[in-house]
């Protein structure tokens, strides 16, 4: 790629925070750096990513506020997790993660357990529980 | 307490912590030289393993093979800690920077706040330098950053001990022994001795040009396999493994062009600068094949004579990089 094509597409999702460095060819082949501030088909493959990301968000957003999950489910899916590895982070199996997703177990569970749950989504217990918020 | 220390912007993150490391001890690598001693380039597509439900395919080595390929090539020592609790790691990380050392460690994008939202995955292998600390936020230098930044201990402290695959356990490390003691033409052989091997002569479908290939007889069969939408998201996942963040475009291969140009002119070695003109213009279809596929996944299209047009782009991509490298190979194994 030849430095005068370094793409600096304006739409992108950096926030201005970010200019990536990219290696690109001077007119006799030998590479320098250059900055680029973002590229169209990146963007749209992040924000194709994001979109799959939102709608499970959505999605579980919905079962939660028709009672058929609990805010868990929710908020792994908005803090983009799996179930093993949000067992991993509350120190669990994902069973029992699964069991947490119904709305059940979930009001039947110990304080010290919510708590581990809101840590790890960083939130309060109150937050965690609170499901007026998500309607 | 601040640790006089220069931060470099880089495209990859392990090359580009190890330079800046190297840097601060004396040692002066620039990015695409590391990258290339610690032989970074490869690819695999590995459709057994999938990361929510999309097959892997990686453009460059495992995370943490640059560093123990270079260290071992240019003959430093490597400090590596790992610990099992929070509050043990952030203390020898406090009492490292207390002695001046600035430090390496693996933490999780997902927690690093000073980066863009968007790309704020769970990726749990980025590498950073801690060299600092102020008001209780620690000052972070990461290399895909134009300048260093800072961020809480909070935030460090739960980008440390991430969990998910892999786990980072607050590992930290940091070069023991430097000397420039080391013989650089043998250890840049090394490398694209081993990059060149990896890349053409593993028997494995699914590795090097091979699995190139591979990937692009299975892409041409994505729409029909897999529908409309699915394939449309493989596409996508491969855009972003190939151009996305620390790949410094076309999935690696001009980091490596770089690799090849400057160790042409270090060896002066005409043939290596002829390679690195050859892999540039390789990278460049894999540009176009980004390109093309950028459009397909926008017109959410997936008709089957657009992935027709990419798995051809894909294949004669994997044809050039093969000639490239068994070129390479020979080169490297007469010296």
């Amino acid at each position: 790629m030849n430095q005068d094509n370094v793409p600096q597409d304006k739409e992108n999702l950096n926030e201005g925070k970010l200019a990536k460095l990219y290696y690109a060819t001077d007119e006799n082949g030998h590479y320098v750096k250059v900055n680029s501030v973002g590229w169209e088909p990146e963007t749209v493959a992040m924000q194709q990513a994001w979109e799959i990301v939102d709608n499970d968000v959505e999605e579980a957003r919905k079962k939660v506020v028709q009672g058929k999950a609990s805010p868990v489910l929710y908020f792994m899916k908005k803090n983009i997790m799996t179930v093993p590895m949000l067992a991993r982070y509350v120190g669990t199996i994902g069973l029992r993660v699964r069991l947490h997703m119904l709305p059940f177990f979930f009001t039947r569970l110990s304080r010290k357990t919510k708590e581990k749950y809101a840590f790890t989504f960083r939130i309060t217990v109150e937050e965690l529980i609170d499901q007026e918020r998500l309607k | 307490m601040e640790i006089d220390f220069i931060h470099k912007q880089s495209a990859h993150c392990e090359s580009g912590v190890i330079s800046n490391l190297l840097r601060f001890h004396g040692l002066k690598f620039d990015e695409p030289m590391i990258f290339g001693i610690g032989s970074g380039l490869f690819f695999t597509y590995l459709p057994f393993v999938r990361l929510n439900g999309i097959p892997v395919a990686s453009y460059r080595v495992w995370p943490g093979h640059i560093f123990k390929r270079f260290a071992k090539r240019v003959g430093i020592e490597i400090e590596r800690q790992k610990f099992s609790t929070p509050g043990a790691a952030m203390l020898e990380l406090d009492r490292m920077l207390g002695k001046g050392q600035p430090v390496g460690m693996l933490t999780s994008v997902f927690y690093l706040d000073y980066l863009p939202a968007a790309y704020r995955f769970h990726f749990n292998a980025h590498n950073i330098i801690v060299f600092g600390k102020e008001n209780g936020r620690y000052l972070v230098s990461d290399p895909v950053m134009e300048h260093a930044t800072d961020i809480s201990a909070e935030n460090l402290t739960r980008a440390r001990f991430a969990k998910g695959i892999p786990e980072p356990s607050g590992r930290m490390y940091y070069p023991k022994n430097v000397s420039d003691n080391f013989d650089l033409e043998k250890a840049i052989w090394a490398g694209i001795r081993q990059t060149s091997d990896d890349m053409t002569r593993i028997p494995v479908l699914l590795v090097g040009t091979k699995g190139m290939h591979y990937l692009s007889t299975r892409l041409r069969k994505w729409p029909e396999r897999l529908g409309n939408r699915k394939a449309i998201l493989w596409l996508g996942n491969l855009i972003r493994m190939q151009e996305e963040i620390g790949t410094g475009g076309a999935g690696f291969r001009f980091i490596y062009a770089a690799f090849l140009d400057q160790a042409s002119a270090v060896l002066k070695n005409e043939d290596l600068f002829a390679a690195s003109k050859n892999l540039t213009k390789s990278g460049d279809q894999l540009r176009d094949f980004a390109y093309y596929a950028g459009r397909v996944c926008k017109n959410r299209q997936s008709d089957t004579k657009s992935f027709a047009e990419l798995a051809d782009m894909l294949d004669q991509c994997a044809q050039e990089e093969r000639r490239i490298f068994s070129e390479l190979y020979a080169l490297s194994k007469s010296k």
